[in-house]
């Protein structure tokens, strides 16, 4: 285009991003990927401490069987948006649209994403999908659940319409944001950047990126189709107009079985780069590990029939997706192993993004095992909507996700930000929610596999024991996350400076790009000559991998 | 047009060079084609389940739209397709601004077959709005026996709607390449508008030629 910037202008050479230009407008319409990410950590953990605030809540109303605080309806549209705001704001767009957008040109070795401006574009969107569904919220909440089920949700009052057309807007965001990182990952890399040579973080960004671009449209559509239903009665989803309300769950699950690992993927991929740099050692099995990451890509496109074994779908169907259910456990596992295996004769250190990451090893593996328990016909009939389900993707989405979230956020914020917080503080955040998030959710396998059914405003009296534990541990996970807050918040008060490198870790951001870094990110585009990983034996520092031409 | 001098491509500053920026904007469109293509998916699985659960009804409810109005839409489309093909070959054999008229006028006839696509297509909906054939709720034609052919037009309105605000988008961002064309920004060396927007209007042109048969010809 004729209007196009042209060479970058020397002013942009010396002057760190966060201090390039400090008006709002130069913050809401820059086109620099490091902003937009943090941009978008900004508002992810502001919804991630609403979601919370309403976990809390819900938590409190379980605490007595009976009234505790609140009348069912309030307890209902608790957990809707304790459900949606974690999932459709929070979980989904963590990490690749926050760390993703602030690490992938940086893993690269380029100067952006592909297309900046369709970047800055997707944030503004997901700003506005998100106040749609805070207005959802003000207006009273919806009681429909985040999978808003249909001819329930078609028929119910409330602002089901403004909160789906939120959350259809949200995804376009998303699909930008996948689109962005495709074109990115084929186009942008540095010379010597081979796909081999590439992070996993990227390996799992691109996978990620192709559910995002692959699955997100069919969810578009299913609200569409429910905005529909609800406007012009068009019925194909009520079976009083001779509709099929399975068709719905058909569309749902299409998209949010393969969300699930949009959700999960991402936090795969910061585990490489955490365990590797803690661990002094190389991963194993690189290859194992990208290709486990487009394999749970390609086969979680084929399960989510497992969502719906009790719907009355065909018991062939049913088989059919529990099978592929199994498979989608191999290369999870496989991931596993090699992240142990890597952990093995490493020198480890235990700083706070690496207890993290520990955490995210244990409680993933229990998340991933239950859900093998779930995977099974017969059992799933009997666990089917109970507690168990709950524990089990509280694992999976809580325990990996978002502890790997955490990891890399504490990994990545002397980068981020160019200050180091408090390693006494993190440590200890990082042990006490690791506590707190056991004795509230490890509790609800209990609970699930003695029948507690989820969603339940009120229960009998023989579980009111179970339930009050897993309120208590929900204060224990606030305690442990306020911790977290307060480090974080602190640093950047405290603004103790951190250096290039304080991890002494061996991929491009590190070892090429100032903490925090220019705005251009390289002072010259770095020719890459080894891998990710390469930690020779012994060195604590890690020399530099690459070398520059000017 | 023949005056016109071309404006100088300066390739964005993040890339490193031309051909770099010129084939990411290429491979950003064809990903944004497969999720047009999963968003539309989603509709013919839809049209699918229901066929197969009404086939009768499905027979004769199609029987009731206008296929000769569908067969010109579909010619006219199709013919859209070429100029637009002819539109971006222009653009890239246009190497000194003498052969502007020849893109111009080439993607004015595609703005203009698109336009009309649309005019035909608001004399068909008005006609069913007339008689009642509208979806869910709204139905009240009486002259289908079978029942349920609500479900038929709730597909159809929806189908050829999304299909529609796409042609709409279309016109947009064709009549946009139309005003760069003119300042003179396509030249041999600098295309990646058009040809985008070439992708993205074969791609409305496609769903189309599937939309056509599948709701004007199973009666």
């Amino acid at each position: 285009m004729a209007d196009h910037a042209q060479t970058h202008d020397a002013r942009h050479h010396d002057v760190d991003y966060l201090r390039d230009g400090n008006t709002i407008k130069s913050w809401l319409f820059t086109l620099d990927h490091k902003r937009i990410g943090i941009m978008y950590l900004v508002g992810i953990l502001a919804a991630f401490a609403a979601g919370g605030t309403f976990a809390l809540l819900l938590r409190i109303e379980l605490l007595t069987h009976g009234t505790t605080f609140v009348d069912h309806n309030t307890y209902n549209r608790f957990f809707t948006l304790h459900g949606a705001l974690m999932v459709f704001i929070f979980i989904i767009p963590s990490i690749p649209a926050a760390l993703g957008n602030f690490v992938l040109p940086l893993h690269l070795g380029a100067k952006d994403v592909a297309f900046p401006r369709l970047n800055l574009f997707s944030f503004h969107i997901w700003v506005v999908g998100t106040i749609l569904s805070l207005f959802a919220i003000i207006d009273g909440g919806i009681d429909t659940g985040w999978t808003f089920y249909t001819p329930y949700s078609s028929a119910v009052g409330g602002p089901v319409i403004l909160m789906t057309t939120g959350v259809f807007i949200l995804g376009f965001s998303s699909i930008l944001t996948g689109l962005n990182f495709i074109v990115t990952i084929h186009k942008m890399r540095a010379p010597g950047m081979s796909f081999f040579r590439m992070p996993l973080f990227i390996w799992a960004l691109y996978s990620t990126a192709i559910l995002q671009v692959m699955a997100t449209p069919v969810l578009g559509i299913t609200l569409m189709l429910l905005i529909m239903e609800r406007t012009l009665g068009i019925g194909i989803f009520d079976p009083a107009l001779g509709g099929d309300p399975v068709l719905f769950q058909h569309f749902f699950w299409f998209y949010s079985h393969p969300a699930v690992y949009i959700m999960i993927l991402p936090g795969m991929g910061i585990i490489n780069e955490t365990i590797t740099c803690f661990s002094r050692k190389t991963i194993f099995g690189y290859r194992a590990i990208a290709y486990s990451s487009l394999g749970i890509a390609i086969i979680s496109f084929l399960v989510w029939g497992h969502h719906m074994f009790v719907s009355g779908q065909s018991l062939y169907a049913g088989l059919i997706f529990s099978f592929l259910t199994f498979l989608v456990a191999i290369p999870s596992a496989i991931k596993v192993f090699n992240w142990t295996a890597t952990l093995y004769k490493g020198s480890i250190s235990f700083d706070t993004p690496m207890l993290w990451t520990l955490s995210f090893l244990i409680l993933f593996t229990i998340g991933g095992v239950t859900g093998i328990f779930l995977g099974a016909l017969g059992v799933d009939v009997h666990l089917h909507d109970t507690y168990f389900v709950v524990a089990h993707f509280h694992y999976v989405m809580m325990g990996g996700t978002a502890m790997a979230f955490f990891a890399g956020i504490h990994y990545w914020w002397p980068k981020m930000f160019g200050y180091t917080y408090k390693e006494s503080l993190g440590r200890a955040s990082a042990v006490i929610t690791f506590i707190g998030f056991n004795i509230t959710f490890f509790t609800q396998f209990f609970l699930g596999s003695k029948g507690m059914p989820r969603r339940y405003y009120n229960y009998l009296e023989e579980y009111e024991t179970l339930h009050q534990i897993s309120t208590m541990g929900s204060w224990v996970l606030a305690v442990g996350f306020s911790t977290m807050g307060i480090n974080l918040i602190g640093s950047l008060i405290r603004r103790e400076k951190a250096t290039q490198n304080p991890w002494g870790a061996r991929t491009l951001e590190w070892t090429h790009a100032a903490s925090p870094p220019i705005t251009h990110n390289f002072h010259n585009t770095p020719i890459v000559t080894e891998g990710p990983y390469d930690y020779p034996a012994g060195d604590a520092q890690g020399r530099p991998i690459t070398s520059t031409h000017s | 047009m023949a005056s016109t001098s071309i404006v100088k491509h300066q390739h964005a500053h993040h890339f490193a060079n031309a051909g770099q920026e010129f084939s990411s904007a290429k491979l950003g469109m064809w990903l944004f084609l497969v999720t047009e293509i999963l968003l539309f998916g989603g509709l013919f699985v839809a049209y699918t389940i229901l066929r197969g659960r009404y086939p009768e009804m499905w027979h004769e409810a199609s029987s009731h739209l206008n296929w000769q109005l569908g067969a010109v839409n579909t010619l006219v489309l199709i013919t859209s397709s070429f100029t637009m093909a002819l539109a971006v070959n222009a653009a890239q054999t246009n190497k000194n601004g003498e052969k502007n008229a020849r893109m111009f006028g080439l993607l004015v006839a595609t703005i203009l077959l698109a336009g009309a696509f649309l005019v035909v297509k608001y004399f068909e909906y008005s006609h069913k709005f007339h008689e009642g054939m509208l979806p869910g709720a709204h139905y009240a034609y009486t002259q289908i026996a079978a029942p349920n052919a609500h479900l038929f037009f709730g597909i159809y309105f929806l189908m050829t709607g999304l299909h529609g605000f796409h042609v709409v988008v279309g016109i947009c961002l064709l009549t946009w390449i139309l005003l760069r064309a003119r300042k003179g920004h396509f030249y041999s060396e600098y295309y990646t508008p058009v040809e985008v927007s070439g992708l993205y209007w074969h791609l409305v042109d496609l769903i189309w030629i599937y939309l056509f048969p599948l709701l004007y010809l199973v009666g």
